[in-house]
């Protein structure tokens, strides 16, 4: 039931000058998955989501993400996921509608399918009186609810989230990560990072980079066997405090 | 004698047609000496306090003062007894490490090696990075040469604005250690924080959402204040949890925490009631337990009710 992973990489490297900011990481993301993404501020992890969205180049090793190899076929990935960054990735000084029309646009959407998902969207976050509002006179909690409506606009197979929840209410934050589980349950992929770690407990599997390389990959349930931890939060704090900043 | 007192703060953002009410009427009491914290989401209002606070921009209506300072009258003599960390990097990136802290001390006119020992305690994790353009430094110890440069003038009150907002966990609990360490040397400390757990680190806390205080309070008596008996739900099928007691009218509230649901129910009734449902839809290997609410928990359930 498995099928072909999402994303297979083997000992992917990348390298700033003399520093290994990634360090040979291999691991597989399955179709279906929520795979949590967890590590230590410079640990590696915006470096390691960037070569696998296909935005920049890996020193070594391979990586294929939706069947298109990270060094030749960059383009098709971009083309093909979701991807959510950490702040804020849509224009202020656009109109809700607007910026819809414009990503749809980016995406290729048709205009027929583009206003049947932007209703159904507006719809789902109860935007519809304020479509034609600037998207900065929205609440942070809306705006990031609207960025990942955004960045499943094209119905991608697979999306990369940057800390998607990052200074969102306790409330909103809940709701998004239900939000997550659905698109989830129909049979795509999520790839996520994440400080929060009652997050980190949702995830069908999950990684620990420390310094570049992958020191913890599983399911919660089997990490908390394997290292004697209650939970994530304790499991991430042993793992990454020896590293130091 | 309190340090940062405000009576009836508000604040509104006009842009075109639009407007924001940033702030709505806020009163502070915090006397010298407290560890307080703002917890509350993005746009709660955290920011346009801060900047009234330390005297950056002012209030549309109502007072504050710092140290007996006002901060409208005053500004000039409470900008030197205070210090403030920005929520964005704000120090020179092109300048070293030592040349920022030098600059700000020439700035508030205090002799830099003079100041030394005020600072020694981050500042010595900074040594060996003395001579690296700052703009180099790694998110960690940029954090710490933001606070080095804030308190190099030995200010009384110190306030920071969401030092920890994006900063991994283990670095997030090593940055309370030092605010606690500076608290015991009897510094009047103000930070902001979106993070719920950080709360209980704070002598005191304001819980602020959409421009108006929740509550102010110490951690374990805003604890005490939730009125509601609260559950944690463990199944073996946490992923339908939500989904089977949508149709439960006894649950009052189901929210996620991690490895567990936080529930609770309008009747005594309710946990039983809910747990037989739960086995009728074939959950296994149930608990459910009475737990102590967390800040997180008690910020959801007053803002519901605000």
């Amino acid at each position: 039931m498995k099928g072909n992973p999402v994303i297979r990489a083997n000992d992917l490297t990348r390298r700033f000058g003399n520093f290994v900011a990634v360090d040979r990481i291999s691991f597989e993301v399955h179709p279906g998955e929520l795979f949590g993404f967890l590590g230590a501020n410079g640990a590696g992890k915006t470096t390691a989501m960037r070569m696998l969205s296909g935005l920049i180049r890996p020193t070594s090793g391979t990586a294929i993400v939706l069947g298109y190899d990270v060094y030749r076929q960059s383009e098709a990935i971009k083309r093909s996921i979701g991807y959510m960054s950490q702040r804020f990735s849509l224009y202020e000084d656009l109109t809700i509608m607007e910026n819809i029309r414009f990503y749809g646009g980016i995406y290729g959407l048709n205009a027929h399918l583009l206003s049947q998902r932007a209703d159904e969207m507006l719809t789902q976050l109860d935007l519809k009186h304020q479509r034609d509002q600037l998207v900065r006179s929205l609440p942070t909690g809306w705006r990031q609810k609207l960025a990942f409506a955004v960045a499943i606009l094209h119905r991608p197979r697979l999306v990369f989230l940057d800390e998607p929840t990052g200074g969102v209410d306790p409330i909103v934050r809940r709701e998004f990560w239900e939000w997550i589980l659905d698109y989830v349950a129909q049979g795509n992929t999520v790839f996520a990072t994440t400080h929060y770690m009652d997050e980190a407990e949702y995830c069908s599997r999950l990684s620990v980079m420390v310094n570049g390389r992958i020191a913890a990959i599983g399911s919660p349930l089997e990490l908390r066997g394997h290292f004697g931890v209650h939970d994530m939060e304790e499991l991430f704090l042993n793992l990454a405090a020896s590293t130091g900043t | 004698m309190d340090s940062i007192i405000a009576r009836t703060l508000s604040k509104t953002y006009r842009s075109g047609k639009s407007e924001t009410h940033a702030l709505r009427g806020i009163d502070l009491d915090i006397p010298a000496g407290e560890l307080f914290g703002l917890v509350g989401p993005d746009g709660a209002g955290k920011t346009t306090l801060i900047r009234i606070l330390v005297s950056l921009i002012l209030p549309d209506q109502g007072t504050a003062s710092v140290g007996g300072m006002d901060v409208v009258r005053d500004y000039g003599l409470l900008r030197r007894r205070i210090g403030y960390v920005p929520g964005r990097f704000s120090l020179y990136q092109d300048l070293t490490v030592q040349e920022n802290l030098h600059f700000f001390a020439s700035v508030f006119g205090v002799n830099a090696d003079e100041q030394y020992g005020s600072v020694r305690e981050i500042y010595k994790y900074l040594e060996p990075f003395r001579n690296r353009k700052a703009g180099q430094l790694s998110g960690g110890m940029k954090q710490k040469l933001a606070l080095s440069c804030a308190l190099i003038h030995h200010p009384s009150v110190l306030f920071l604005d969401e030092p920890t907002t994006g900063v991994d966990a283990v670095s997030r609990k090593e940055f309370w250690i030092l605010l606690s360490q500076l608290r015991s040397q009897g510094m009047t400390i103000f930070v902001s924080t979106p993070y719920m757990d950080e709360a209980a680190r704070c002598d005191r806390v304001g819980l602020i959402q959409e421009g108006k205080m929740l509550r102010i309070d110490t951690p374990s008596a805003i604890v005490r204040e939730f009125p509601l008996t609260l559950y944690a739900l463990s199944t073996d099928r946490m992923s339908r949890v939500k989904a089977d007691l949508s149709g439960c009218a006894e649950v009052r509230s189901a929210f996620a925490f991690g490895t567990n649901y936080h529930l609770t129910f309008y009747t005594e009734e309710g946990p039983r009631t809910c747990v037989h449902l739960l086995q009728q839809k074939g959950h296994s290997s149930i608990r459910l337990e009475v737990i102590q609410p967390g800040i997180e928990d008690c910020f959801m359930y007053f803002m519901k009710e605000a």
